[in-house]
């Protein structure tokens, strides 16, 4: 038995750790990729938002503006926004 | 036009150094004007391996503060009159160093030399940023394990998102992926990441992959990059890849396990 036990145990021994390794990876890799290239559900409406308050005061077309929340490394995260006024909204 | 080319990795202990030192050496033995740059501010280390270090009078952060000129700090290789090293100081703080003066640094650079090789330091801090922004090219070395594998998919991530290449929306910076110390014959036995998994996490192209060799740490020993070293693996592998960096193809060696012959068992060849 011990003789069969042993080409029984050869054949078993496909789940190497490498192959386990290449898993695991697989898995981290693609959730951490995912968190990186994530914007948060609210920054739609939020856009929204700022453009409706905006406008109460210049004009802002959809082009001369634009916000990003950037992740600096996990613990920073920065509210860019980009606003580009006219000349003519200046003078006025 | 320079190739501005940076050399990371994310974790530390991969191969940086012995890479940016072999690829450096090779491109210049084969005509090109090359400068190496060593990132590493506070812990340089290139000068050593490059075989150098007692030459160091000047280093980047004296340029960047203009207490001397690039002329003065630049060390002349002595075995190809080519290639020149820019050391990293030893104790200035690393905050020395930002976007407008190493950008300018890296111009003046660019008017002399073909290739731009950056040494990355390990990390995502600044001064890996500062090594990265500027890239035409990324050599993304890599060790076939988990942790490397990992902080490898990192800073591909930060290549896309913090150079001057992704700022400016220009054509992304080129990746190479680079795997260092490869064991075939732990790959066979399934006990380390083969090149194809690698390849498949990472998705980027496969520059080359250099075996674990001892003469890697005999070339550091020494000072001189392992590229020199004609007769190792090792050697042999770098030159494919500066072969390839050149544009041509070639077929990817020392993947598969030697087989040892009952003779060379016998007597240990």
């Amino acid at each position: 038995m011990a003789l069969l036990d042993y080409f029984l145990r050869k054949k078993e021994k496909q789940v190497t750790t490498a192959s386990r390794a290449k898993e695991r990876l697989q898995i981290i890799v693609a959730h951490e990729r995912n968190s990186r290239n994530k914007q948060p559900d609210y920054l739609p409406q939020l856009t929204e938002d700022i453009l409706v308050v905006l406008r109460k005061y210049i004009q802002v077309s959809d082009e001369s503006f634009s916000i990003k929340l950037d992740n600096k490394d996990g613990d920073l995260n920065v509210l860019e926004l980009n606003i580009e006024l006219h000349d003519e909204q200046s003078n006025s | 036009m320079a190739r501005i080319i940076v050399v990371t990795s994310g974790k530390g202990g991969v191969g940086k150094t012995t890479s940016s030192a072999a690829i450096g050496l090779g491109l210049a033995l084969k005509g090109h004007k090359v400068v190496l740059i060593d990132f590493d501010i506070g812990l340089r280390n290139l000068d050593l391996i490059m075989g150098c270090e007692r030459r160091v009078v000047y280093d980047f952060v004296n340029v960047i503060n203009g207490e001397a000129t690039l002329n003065q700090a630049l060390i002349k290789d002595k075995r190809v009159s080519s290639l020149s090293i820019l050391p990293a100081s030893q104790t200035r703080d690393k905050d020395a160093l930002n976007k407008e003066n190493v950008g300018k640094v890296l111009e003046d650079l660019g008017k002399i030399y073909d290739f731009i090789i950056c040494d990355s330091p390990a990390g995502i801090e600044a001064g890996a940023m500062m090594a990265l922004y500027y890239a035409d090219e990324a050599i993304i070395t890599t060790n076939p394990e988990v942790s490397s594998v990992r902080d490898s998919d990192r800073i591909i991530g930060m290549l896309a998102s913090r150079s001057r290449r992704a700022e400016l929306g220009l054509e992304p910076i080129k990746e190479h992926l680079l795997l260092t110390r490869y064991s075939p014959k732990r790959v066979a036995e399934g006990e380390m990441l083969s090149v194809e998994d690698v390849e498949d996490i990472l998705s980027i192209p496969l520059l080359g992959v250099i075996p674990e060799s001892q003469a890697v740490l005999k070339a550091s020993n020494a000072g001189e990059p392992v590229i020199l070293d004609t007769e190792s693996d090792a050697g042999q592998a770098y030159q494919d890849v500066i072969d390839r960096l050149l544009g041509e193809t070639i077929d990817f060696r020392f993947l598969v396990a030697e087989k040892k012959g009952i003779f060379s068992r016998m007597f240990g060849g």
